[in-house]
């Protein structure tokens, strides 16, 4: 026997708690998967220590969601029983780890975000949004000074470490523009002030990344073509596979519990 | 009428007594009461109803702490307490008692510094040994053995240490 996948009824606000919530699961899943791999023992916990972070807020986001829809789904069903089409987080945080240099600029990318971000959101009129804000951005600070540190690190570093930051920062540049698309669904929340209007943080961003980078001697790549379709459940091939290991024991036996 | 609120008002001055011992899994020479995690108790109808709120996030120790919150408050004979997390206003590292501070320093983890705002990160950070009292230190490690803490370093009697961070 196997679970099947739940229904959600998407209205705005649970769209948005579901969005934000994949983005800190999908990532810190990522992270998690780093653990007794990383190349010293400190930031083996320094990257544990990150995803639990995430994953503490993606909790919260779930729980106020479930909350939202008053149905009978909950933060595990939310996480455990929706498909990848279902899922709608950036695609910047379903991204392999690949190497060392690879993770880091993900993180990076996305910290610079979220810590203007979950700031901004502190004034949201949506008061649980707002709380959870008010915790995120002090943790967020954490994980945005600890990647910018190894851009510096990796960017300045040795010949290899700096080749490695560059082709990761290439690579990964095309998917920060989703980082600061609204739709229609959200439009409505930002005009009645329970969201942020996300353009509004894009030149705060591009200013610390390129501040970061250039301390590094890293380039900010030119191009400003931009990859999107997480927010809408078009994913890349990536989360399929990230979310059978991360659901296969629910998926095998439903309800398991110990 | 005065006769329930004064034992409303005793109900749950014992039951903040009782869930004021509950000590942090991780850091088991704080208690909640220290750490500013004991929020408010509230009593209606005689059922206890306590709220904490979670320091970090993610901090895998607030389930244990509901828990015991839950057995401490039956062994001091309220049935079927309930335990409520609140989020806001977020949890900050200024609500540690100058008590908790001082027990953390005997017990070899530097205090967070009071009243630094979370922006006082990103500035130079000034951190005393919590064993010779020397401020010659240096960060080893942004991450420690918890959500809480970071891995410092005296460079004067050279031991590593524990620092619980600001927030």
């Amino acid at each position: 026997m196997t679970a099947a996948s739940i229904t959600v009824s998407e209205t705005p606000l649970v769209l948005y708690a579901l969005r934000r919530a994949d983005d800190a699961l999908i990532l810190g899943h990522r992270l998690s998967e780093w653990c007794g791999h990383a190349p010293m023992l400190e930031e083996d916990m320094a990257l544990a220590n990150m995803g639990l972070d995430l994953l503490g807020q993606a909790r919260e986001l779930y729980a106020y969601a479930a909350k939202v829809e008053g149905k009978n789904n909950t933060e595990d069903t939310f996480a455990y029983l929706r498909d990848v089409r279902q899922y709608r987080n950036l695609l910047l945080v379903e991204q392999k780890n690949g190497d060392f240099a690879r993770t880091m600029v993900r993180q990076f990318f996305y910290s610079a975000f979220a810590d203007l971000y979950w700031r901004a959101m502190m004034t949201s009129r949506d008061a649980t949004l707002a709380a959870i804000a008010a915790k995120s951005e002090k943790e967020s600070a954490y994980h945005l000074r600890h990647s910018s540190e190894w851009m510096m690190r990796l960017g300045d570093g040795t010949e290899e470490s700096h080749r490695r930051a560059q082709a990761a920062i290439d690579d990964l540049w095309a998917f920060t523009g989703e980082m600061f698309t609204v739709d229609a669904s959200e439009r409505g929340l930002i005009d009645a002030g329970i969201a942020i209007d996300p353009e509004t943080l894009r030149l705060q961003w591009l200013k610390i990344v390129s501040g970061v980078l250039g301390e590094s001697t890293l380039a900010r790549p030119a191009n400003d073509w931009m990859q999107k379709g997480g927010r809408i459940g078009h994913h890349t091939e990536h989360l399929g596979h990230l979310l059978s290991e991360l659901q296969s024991m629910q998926r095998s036996f439903p309800g398991a519990t110990w | 009428m005065v006769n329930h609120v004064t034992r409303d008002m005793e109900l749950r001055q014992r039951a903040w007594d009782a869930a004021a011992q509950v000590v942090d899994p991780e850091i088991p020479v704080l208690t909640i009461a220290d750490l500013g995690v004991l929020r408010d108790i509230s009593v209606h109808d005689g059922e206890i109803e306590v709220a904490i709120t979670p320091t970090y996030s993610g901090c895998p120790a607030m389930n244990m702490i509901a828990v015991e919150i839950e057995v401490a408050l039956e062994r001091a004979g309220f049935r079927k307490p309930t335990v409520r997390t609140v989020l806001s206003p977020a949890w900050t590292t200024d609500w540690m008692s100058d008590d908790g501070r001082r027990k953390l320093k005997e017990y070899g983890i530097a205090p967070p510094q009071a009243g630094r705002g979370r922006r006082a990160l990103f500035g130079v950070e000034e951190v005393a040994c919590p064993q010779c009292g020397s401020t010659d230190t240096e960060t080893l490690s942004e991450f420690g053995s918890t959500s809480c803490k970071a891995l410092w370093r005296c460079k004067s009697c050279r031991e590593p240490f524990d620092y619980f961070k600001c927030h």
